[in-house]
């Protein structure tokens, strides 16, 4: 493949070294695109590409013009199908919102627009982010490139999909228990969640809202940092947004010092019954590969950390029980037409809801919405939800406490590396389970950073998580940009 | 007996009348309240809306400030407590005029807290007495859509407007205090008065931003103990003569079916009973008392509002005078009746402003009042105005009412002079000088009399005989003859000359 459909950074530089154009680029990504996805799958929707076209050629003639481009300019981008675009349909992965056209459009995509990005397209996930390998979307599982007999990971597995096959160098994905961490492990690339409130919510399709984060993977962490730069920022649509301004990120990038860090390392997270041996050693190389670069690594535990996937597993479906009620097929999306029977016994207008409902989302969501109601629910809310929030709080007081002494926490970021199809879909826990390292760093709000640290012996990608204090995406980029620079890790790409 | 007959039975046993009332009031805000869409009345369907509050997947609240602060200052008016930290909570249930499957309220920290409203006691005996009616709280929630039960054409079908969706609502709690219908009547009529007065409401049962809902049941004296009859709500009463007709109804309908049934409120669950105003009776509205649960829970959308002391002592320096202190001090300032005071205080801010100043320059605070009560509140309804657009100042009818007071103007005479002012736009000098208002030397007067008791000498002879008030024909002649003749002193001159 000629063209470097795998760095932003460089299609930047060729573009303004006049080597290369934005139509060149668009081209060969939509040309990629079209090679891969019969096997890849990875998106919903592919965007028109005589649309991303004349967005390329109108690129090109400003950088002619002379006109100033945004820091995005001719680069192709794949978005998640969970946030709204106005020119694309939001599916969500949903019969739900099949063919759902949103009226308005999600801030990061106004962000994204006018840094000049070419959307390529809204890419596959599990329905309502509701999933850790796309198994549960309702056009069909996306494929890992580097195994397509194995998920990419999930939910934003369509968009690591994407990435990992060279469609496009840069994806926006959402995390919400590790939704992007897990499939950037998954598929060798780097991905970030980053603080709660740094990228706005608005035109997100809210799953969990006090989890929920949009943000970037790409393949390196300069790209990652690149992307995220765009997205961040305060939005006075989103309550939750941060007012906190956006650091100058390039600097930390460029720094790559980690010698005056405190690295603190899980060690109740290795000593984790489901780590796969592989991938604890992976973790611990990459504890020595710090340690080489004068990073101080301490032991650490979080005392709650047992109590985190109870607690995510309480919080995320009251909250999503409660965000995934405005679909009953009134005002807009998939609606039933219920049978005689049914109305008779209901009414229509409940006969209506209920079928809708009932048709129009998958088996996983309607789970979670069962648990989240109930433990809503009157006479169960204070042993459930209330009681969660109490958790999270214990949780959030853990990481608090550590980053007291540490700047940083290095860990696993999956138990496993891509597992095949079916493998857990027989028990929705063993899917839950997934997120067992992930889910801390949503809970307390934190940003959190997955960066390949290796291969298995199948040559299945490793990834290990990093996590700072609240804010602290510089210390992440910093230390990633450190651990980048001396391994190869990153450069690895899947056998096409 | 039949229960829904209305009629009162033959004999009672003693009982009193439990009522509380759940009063919705939407707030005068530019926009609604998680969202910048207006809130005006009466635009096409669904066009006041957007992706927040047509709940679009994706779409987020965010809070209007304004609300919070009327809601705080009528809060303080109501002699309520202010937390310092209040916080949103979603009520969840289905239905199609709530889009998002759930409405942004307040559950356990409302925005006012406790309260309480005097009113003046209605009850015939108790005349110029105040009765005290406690608040439980009232809080702050967004407002759903419309739903209009369109029946034309054989179908039924069942159309949602969502440009009320999202609308700022203030719920505001009475404790079950109120013990008569008149009483939730006057309890209405005095919180209209006062956010009116504020500026927070338009408080229009007919355009809906006001709307109530009354909890009734009954205390029965039985062989010395209490029994209480269920509670009912009842629900679409559409003003505040229908809240009281209601109410009345409702209790006869209590009573009787108490009589009929032994029902009490261990037995039977709170029933949900609508108003027919045409039938003049309530009616079940829900066969089955299904308990709703709310599901209530933090929205997570949305950050806790602080509410500290200097903001609140802020709001509260911006209320400026409530109506029952003003209704005092015109009392006490002015010597006015408590009647006259309540006429003039009813009438909103600027007749209050109107009067004082009226009164000010007049320094006849009494008779400002009763002109203002009559010509004044006349003319604005025959003419449909507003105090603001009356031609006559306040500063103008104080200079006519000080010359009337001092006597240099009649009565009769001064009403022409008002009249003209209106009419023309003058000042009291210009309609004084257009109406050719002179004062009558004593000497031309004498003489005009003494020709009126040569002219009627039947009617002298009347006088002589005892039916004085035979002389009105001869003032009526007099002013007639010469308008600017001031009827006192012609009776005065008459009565003498007649001897």
């Amino acid at each position: 493949m000629s063209l470097p459909l795998d760095s932003a950074a460089e299609l930047l530089r060729l573009q303004a070294s006049g080597d290369l154009t934005a139509v060149e680029i668009a081209q060969a990504a939509l040309s990629r695109i079209a090679d891969t996805e019969a096997s890849v799958r990875a998106f919903t929707c592919r965007a028109d590409p005589l649309r991303v076209l004349e967005q390329a050629e109108q690129i090109d003639q400003d950088r002619q013009a002379g006109k100033p481009l945004g820091a995005l300019a001719g680069v192709p981008v794949a978005l998640k199908d969970v946030i709204c675009t106005d020119d694309m349909p939001t599916s969500c992965s949903s019969q739900m919102l099949d063919g759902y056209q949103s009226p308005y459009q999600a801030t990061v995509v106004d962000r994204l627009r006018a840094a000049g990005a070419l959307i390529v397209g809204k890419t596959n996930l599990d329905e309502f982010a509701m999933g850790a390998s796309t198994e549960t979307s309702a056009v069909g599982a996306s494929r890992n490139p580097w195994d397509v007999s194995r998920t990419p990971g999930g939910s934003s597995g369509g968009t690591a999909a994407a990435v990992a096959a060279m469609n496009c160098p840069l994806g926006v994905g959402s995390d919400t228990g590790g939704s992007i961490r897990q499939p950037a492990a998954f598929c060798g690339l780097t991905g970030l969640k980053p603080t709660y409130g740094r990228v706005s919510r608005y035109g997100l399709v809210a799953f969990a809202s006090s989890l929920d984060q949009i943000g970037p993977l790409a393949w390196d962490i300069e790209d990652c940092g690149l992307l995220l730069s765009t997205l961040a920022g305060h939005d006075p649509l989103d309550s939750t947004s941060l007012a906190e301004p956006v650091p100058a990120w390039q600097e930390a990038l460029g720094s790559r010092d980690v010698r005056r860090m405190r690295i603190g390392l899980l060690i109740d997270a290795l000593d984790a019954k489901g780590l796969d041996p592989e991938l604890r050693s992976a973790v611990l190389a990459a504890a020595d590969v710090f340690r080489s670069l004068g990073a101080t690594i301490v032991n650490l535990s979080l005392s709650h950390s047992r109590y985190w996937v109870p607690t995510y597993y309480v919080i995320a479906p009251c909250e999503a029980s409660s965000n995934l009620s405005r679909y009953e097929g009134a005002h807009y999306g998939f609606r039933a037409e219920p049978a005689a029977a049914d109305v008779r016994r209901d009414g229509p207008l409940m006969a209506t809801y209920c079928q809708s409902r009932e048709q129009g989302f998958g088996a996983e969501v309607k789970r979670r919405i069962m648990v989240g109601t109930y433990a809503l629910s009157t006479g169960y809310y204070d042993a459930y939800y209330l009681q969660a929030l109490k958790v999270r709080r214990l949780i959030r007081n853990d990481f608090d406490t550590a980053f007291g002494s540490v700047d940083l926490v290095l860990g696993p970021v999956t138990p496993t590396p891509a597992f095949r199809f079916g493998e857990k879909t027989n028990d929705p826990l063993q899917m839950y389970l997934c997120d067992l390292f992930t889910v801390g760093a949503n809970l307390a709000g934190i940003p959190a950073l997955a960066l390949p640290g290796g291969v298995t012996d199948e040559g299945l990608p490793i990834g290990f998580q990093l996590q700072a204090p609240p804010l602290q995406e510089g210390r992440l980029l910093q230390a990633a940009a450190a651990f980048q620079a001396t391994t190869e890790h990153h450069r690895r790409r899947p056998q096409t | 007996m039949n229960a829904e007959s209305g009629n009162p039975p033959a004999e009672t046993w003693p009982h009193q009348v439990i009522i509380g009332l759940e009063v919705h009031v939407q707030l005068k805000t530019a926009s609604k309240l998680f969202c910048r869409c207006s809130t005006e009345f009466g635009a096409p369907p669904n066009t006041q809306v957007c992706p927040v509050c047509l709940g679009l997947p994706g779409a987020l609240p965010v809070l209007n400030r304004r609300a919070v602060e009327l809601a705080v200052q009528t809060g303080l008016a109501l002699n309520c407590e202010i937390p310092p930290l209040t916080k949103w909570d979603r009520k969840q249930y289905f239905y199609p005029d709530l889009p998002k499957g759930y409405q942004i309220s307040q559950f356990d920290l409302p925005i006012c807290a406790d309260g309480f409203v005097d009113i003046p006691d209605p009850a015939p005996d108790r005349d110029g007495q105040t009765r005290r009616i406690q608040l439980v709280r009232a809080h702050l929630e967004e407002d759903a859509g419309k739903s209009i039960h369109d029946e034309t054409a054989g179908t039924s079908d069942t159309r949602i407007d969502l440009n009320r969706c999202g609308t700022p609502l203030l719920e505001i709690v009475s404790q079950p205090d109120l013990r008569s219908a008149a009483e939730a009547r006057v309890f209405l009529t005095e919180l209209k008065l006062l956010l009116t007065h504020l500026g927070v409401s338009d408080c229009e049962m007919q355009e809906g931003s006001l709307r109530v809902d009354a909890n009734v049941n009954l205390h029965l004296e039985v062989d010395d103990k209490v029994v209480a009859t269920p509670i009912c709500e009842i629900k679409n009463m559409n003003s505040f003569r229908a809240v009281e007709r209601a109410i009345e109804y409702e209790v006869r309908r209590q009573y009787v079916d108490w009589e009929d049934t032994g029902a009490t409120i261990e037995t039977r669950s709170k029933q949900t009973r609508g108003w027919d105003d045409g039938k003049q009776t309530t009616f079940l509205q829900r066969e089955k008392e299904e308990s709703a649960d709310y599901r209530y829970f933090p929205d997570p959308d949305l950050l806790p509002v602080r509410l500290p002391r200097e903001l609140v002592e802020k709001l509260r320096a911006e209320l400026g005078e409530l109506p029952a202190e003003t209704r005092s001090r015109l009392q006490n300032q002015y010597g006015l009746k408590i009647y006259d005071a309540d006429v003039i205080v009813n009438q909103g801010p600027e007749l209050i402003a109107y009067f004082e100043r009226a009164a000010e320059v007049s320094g006849a605070a009494t008779r400002t009042s009763a002109w203002i009560q009559q010509d004044v509140l006349r003319t604005l309804n025959e003419r449909g105005l507003q105090i603001g657009q009356l031609a006559v100042s306040a500063d103008h009818l104080g200079e006519l009412l000080e010359r009337v007071e001092a006597g240099q103007l009649d009565t009769s005479r001064g009403r022409d002079v008002f009249q003209y002012m209106l009419d023309y736009a003058t000042d009291v000098d210009g309609a004084v000088e257009a109406l050719g208002i002179k004062v009558v030397d004593s000497g031309e007067l004498t003489s005009l009399c003494q020709t009126l008791i040569d002219n009627n000498p039947a009617i002298v002879e009347q006088i002589r005989g005892g039916k004085v008030q035979a002389i009105g024909s001869l003032i009526g002649q007099a002013k007639k003859q010469n308008p600017n003749a001031n009827p006192q002193q012609v009776r005065e001159i008459l009565l003498q000359l007649i001897g």
